[in-house]
């Protein structure tokens, strides 16, 4: 008779395992191979030109590559930081809402259903500093005498940036967390509730370590979101003024297209992996400890 | 009785800090993107007026009437890209849930060699961004001949969220406990049904929040769409955007107008979506 010998598990990862083998892990065997070669978008020959490490080296020397990196972390960081908190904050207000809860929640949706590009349109003209809406809105009130500049100056940029970023996905943050909310047994709470807890305790002992898992999950999906830090950011500054707002992947995205220089992007882009790697192991590990914690680990 | 008012009191106040917060909060939300729908139904002159012009003199349909004047004068083929985005977004949604559902279940219900590694290699490969990836699958594809087709974006879009979707799905199916689907198991239903029966409903809020970042994913996704399309074939309506810019002017008014009819689609589909939120993830099936 037959009968299935691979185990279950096997069974219900292929299709997973086989459609991101072939979209993703095949594409990226073709970079690596071309990381190492001297390939230039315009000259499709060059692609067989064998240079070993030397983009890597020179990856690693180049002060552009390396300002980028640490202002991909440092925006990764904040953004990531202060969009838990944010969320963490709308989800409680949303989840004390009786009535027209439901109608709140697909408001709080909204910032998600904008394409990263329109965002990026969106607020290159509400910081644009002759027309945009927030230097209008400081001027007509009278806060300000002259326009702010805020996508010309660099500083002013990454904040203008980190704003847009925060806009468009604390709800993430918040939609994962309300989830969370509504999935907290009611056992435990009535407990503390008994037990007199205040209601601060109880959420900071009951209702927060059960919210872990949640906020981790949505940590790392939006650690792993960079695509559309890329979008916006390309969109808003480009990079620039003067690469003050340069992340890694608009300098990944500018040397492969506008430059052509593939190999030295590719080269560039294997080293900004291994960046998301880990954090992706990072969230991983946090998120198997909470989980643990609550005894939902295995 | 003085000790009844002062807690009235605060219980107000409370209250009222609450509606201020909820208030400030979901401004911040919507205002931005109020305005966008706001200019859609403005002419570019206005929008770009100094001093601005805060109450709007006129609103009229200029722009949609524009946008779907057809080719040439601006006019932009929103409704092929409109048809394009649809049937990419959702073909690939209901594939990723599928194979998401079979991945989250195998990681949250079955113990194996190596399950942590797995696990991390699969959401690895989300961290790969469009930019690094789009290249070497535009010379892949165009090897398969599927550039510039709905085939080959699906493909994409499947890929980019199913590591998203196994990775929420799982998160949902451990919030069911095991006891469940064994109590059903041994009330005899095979596995099947009673992943069918039991914990299929209660995950369901789970998958079909999953269900709805996949589906705003795919139709968003930029960075990918504007190297893989190339014709009105399968251009969607993100890569659509740009054919309101020009080197050095705008079309911000027309923009607004397609940006529009993307969140209108998003919007209800949220909406319709979003019962399942609150009715799957109760534990009733434990408690009653």
């Amino acid at each position: 008779m037959y009968r299935l010998r691979t185990p279950p598990w096997l069974v219900l990862l292929t299709p997973a395992i086989v459609i991101l083998s072939t979209v993703i892990v095949v594409p990226l065997l073709l970079s690596l191979y071309s990381s190492f070669t001297a390939f230039q978008l315009t000259r499709p020959e060059t692609i067989t030109r064998w240079i070993g490490t030397f983009n890597y080296q020179k990856a690693l020397g180049d002060m552009n590559f390396w300002w980028a990196f640490g202002r991909t972390v440092l925006l990764l960081t904040l953004a990531l930081n202060l969009e838990m908190v944010c969320g963490l904050g709308l989800a409680l207000l949303v989840s004390k809402v009786m009535r027209g809860q439901r109608f709140l929640r697909t408001l709080m949706m909204f910032p998600m259903m904008f394409s990263p590009i329109l965002v990026g349109f969106q607020f290159k003209f509400i910081f644009n500093d002759n027309v945009g809406l927030v230097n209008n809105a400081l001027q007509s009130l009278g806060l300000v005498d002259t326009a702010i500049p805020w996508l010309v100056d660099g500083q002013l940029a990454f904040i203008s940036i980190l704003i847009a970023e925060m806009w468009t996905s604390t709800s993430v943050f918040a939609i994962l967390i309300l989830a969370g909310l509504f999935a907290i047994p009611q056992d435990p709470l009535e407990a503390a509730r008994v037990d007199g807890c205040t209601p601060l305790q109880t959420f900071r002992y009951v209702t927060l370590p059960f919210l872990m898992p949640f906020i981790y999950i949505a940590m790392a999906i939006r650690s792993l979101d960079v695509a559309r830090a890329y979008d916006i950011v390309q969109i808003m500054t480009a990079g620039g003024p003067a690469r003050r707002t340069e992340l890694l992947w608009t300098l990944i995205g500018r040397t492969g297209y506008v430059d052509a220089r593939m190999g030295y992007a590719n080269a560039m882009g294997y080293i900004s992996i291994l960046l998301a790697i880990f954090f992706t192991v990072y969230f991983f590990r946090k998120l198997n400890a909470a989980r643990t914690s609550l005894g939902m680990g295995d | 009785m003085d000790q009844g008012l002062h807690h009235r009191i605060r219980r107000r106040l409370l209250s009222a800090g609450h509606l201020i917060g909820l208030f400030l909060a979901m401004s911040f939300i919507c205002l931005p993107g109020f305005w966008v729908v706001l200019n859609s139904f403005r002419p570019t002159v206005e929008i770009m007026a100094k001093p601005p012009v805060w109450i709007p003199s006129e609103l009229n349909l200029d722009n949609y009437r524009a946008m779907f004047g057809g080719i040439g004068e601006g006019g932009v083929p929103v409704l092929t890209y409109f048809r394009n985005s649809m049937i990419i977004s959702l073909t690939s949604t209901v594939i990723a849930l599928l194979i998401g559902m079979a991945g989250g279940y195998a990681f949250a219900r079955y113990r194996f060699r190596g399950k942590a590694t797995i696990f991390v290699m699969l959401m690895v490969t989300r961290a790969v961004p469009g930019v690094a990836l789009s290249l070497p699958l535009f010379i892949l594809f165009g090897r398969m001949g599927i550039i510039d087709t709905h085939f080959g974006m699906i493909l994409v879009y499947v890929a980019l969220n199913v590591p998203f979707t196994i990775w929420l799905i799982d998160g949902f199916f451990r919030q069911v406990p095991k006891e469940l689907a064994e109590a059903a198991e041994i009330d005899g239903c095979t596995r099947w049904q009673a992943f069918w029966k039991v914990e299929f409903p209660v995950a369901r809020a789970g998958i079909a929040s999953a269900g709805i970042f996949a589906f705003l994913t795919s139709w968003n996704e930029y960075a990918l769409a504007s190297q893989l399309t190339r014709s009105v074939n399968s251009k969607t309506m993100p890569v659509g955007l740009m054919d309101f810019t020009s080197q050095f002017t705008l079309n911000w008014g027309g923009m607004c107008a397609l940006a529009v009819l993307m969140i209108i689609p998003a919007a209800v589909l949220t909406f319709l979506v979003q019962k399942h939120l609150i009715a799957g993830l109760t534990f009733g099936g434990v408690k009653g």
